[in-house]
């Protein structure tokens, strides 16, 4: 988005970091790229120099450091994140919420913004502890249907990643399924 | 008044230990060939390129008996995901070297969004070396480094050799550290345009027996394929390489036995017995 124009509608707003982690973003656009490749840069230095990939907590509180240190600083990013990942060890899947304010929560569904206000609900109504893939998805359309249905703002549709123990890959979804408002 | 003079004689003796190192009369740089010296004491490293493939070997110090063999430090090293590194000579001035390789390496692919060029790390890392030559307060780094890998979207194998002075240069195959004349020599008898993964890794292993007497336990293999990070030899399959070649060493001494019927020809490979440094 350019003030009222957009640039591009399937710009991919998120990065891996290492073979089990992924970030997604928002924000100010120079922002957000700047910072999530410089932590995706960081992540790999560390993953060099240890011989050892970084957990997704570990993770989770560095970028948290980062971005507390930038806002204390004369230009501190604006950038909201999600961070999904599987613990190597462990095997067992994490997900964080940061916003710009060096915010730090582990959740087990979240969202940022506008659409956050439609999702939440919708989350706290269908979620359970042990939801399966599909479960997760049919749950994902759900969201985006309200949000077709609710949000005044013209939706340019959604990109899909899954983060399992094999890696990170992305999942085709219908964009084009219209939904009527009641 | 001793007082004064105390204090100039310190004051000289700081500015001699801080500024640029002496060079000789006759242009030689002392540091830097007390450096190539350490080098030459460390144990040996080999680079072989075949045709889209290369290969890194290097002779292990073997473990003492209540050593933890999982933790020592291994003489090869990843320093992005399509560049690795083997380096002969000062263990602790490597790793100080390779986390600076680490560092630019992760900082080009942010700068230019590509990762950098094995030329470009290569001559980066050639580049602080020679740094270390030249400013005071500092001493060279004692070692040699062997530099491979694939650029991006292309599959020409790449190998590069440093060098305390901080020169740098391009080889098919190359060796470095302890006896390395010896290998090299070895090797431009035996290297072949165009060779595939298993003659590759044949030649490395063949050419590091040379100078490696305990055989497969100390010898560690890297291998690098285009797209592909760093893979290293398990040290089962090292074994099963080691013992073909010795199999076929053995025949051909037999073979020679029966031609000329003397028993000194099986050295062949090995001149002038005695190992020394070159």
């Amino acid at each position: 988005m350019r003030g009222p124009t957009v640039l591009k509608a399937e710009d991919d707003k998120t990065r891996q970091l290492n073979k089990h982690t992924l970030m997604a973003f928002s924000g100010e656009s120079g922002d957000t790229v700047q910072f999530a490749e410089y932590i995706q840069a960081n992540a790999a230095l560390y993953s060099m120099r240890n011989d050892t990939e970084l957990s997704p907590s570990a993770v989770a509180n560095f970028v948290r450091g980062e971005l507390a240190r930038s806002l204390r600083s004369r230009s501190p990013y604006t950038v909201n994140l999600l961070l999904g990942g599987i613990d190597p060890v462990t095997e067992k899947p994490h997900l964080y919420w940061v916003d710009y304010l060096a915010s730090l929560a582990p959740l087990p569904y979240a969202a940022h913004g506008y659409a956050q206000y439609y999702c939440l609900s919708i989350l706290d109504k269908h979620h359970h502890p042990d939801c399966s893939l599909e479960e997760g998805l049919a749950l994902l359309t759900l969201c985006t249907d309200e949000l077709k249905r609710r949000l005044p703002i013209d939706y340019k549709g959604m990109l899909v990643k899954v983060v399992t123990k094999d890696g990170v890959q992305e999942i085709a979804v219908d964009n084009d399924k219209v939904v009527r408002s009641a | 008044m001793s007082g004064y003079d105390r204090a100039l004689s310190a004051t000289l003796q700081l500015q001699r230990l801080f500024s640029n190192p002496p060079p000789s009369p006759d242009g030689h740089v002392f540091q830097v060939e007390y450096a190539m010296e350490a080098v030459k004491r460390g144990t040996c490293a080999v680079g072989v390129k075949g045709k889209d493939i290369v290969v890194l070997g290097c002779e292990k110090r073997s473990a003492l008996k209540l050593q933890d063999t999982r933790i020592t430090p291994s003489k090869i090293a990843l320093v992005d995901d399509h560049a690795c590194l083997a380096f002969a000579g000062l263990n602790a001035d490597a790793r100080i070297l390779i986390d600076k390789a680490r560092l630019e390496a992760q900082s080009h692919r942010l700068t230019v969004e590509d990762p950098s060029s094995i030329e470009y790390i290569t001559k980066y890392i050639a580049g602080v070396q020679q740094r270390y030559t030249q400013s005071g307060g500092v001493r060279p780094f004692g070692i040699s480094t062997l530099v491979v890998g694939f650029d991006k979207n292309d599959s020409t194998p790449r190998l590069y050799q440093t060098e305390p002075s901080g020169i740098y240069s391009a080889w098919k195959a190359n060796a470095i550290g302890r006896s390395s004349k010896t290998v090299r020599e070895f090797l431009e008898r035996n290297h072949q345009e165009d060779m595939d993964r298993e003659q590759t890794i044949q030649l490395t292993i063949k050419s590091l027996l040379e100078v490696v007497q305990t055989g497969a336990k100390n010898i560690e293999v890297a291998i690098m394929a285009p797209g592909k990070t760093l893979e290293m030899l398990p040290d089962d399959q090292i074994e099963s390489y080691v013992k073909s070649i010795e199999t076929e060493k053995q025949e051909e001494a037999a073979k020679k036995k029966t031609r000329t019927g003397t028993t000194t020809a099986a050295i062949l490979t090995r001149p002038g017995g005695g190992e020394s440094t070159e």
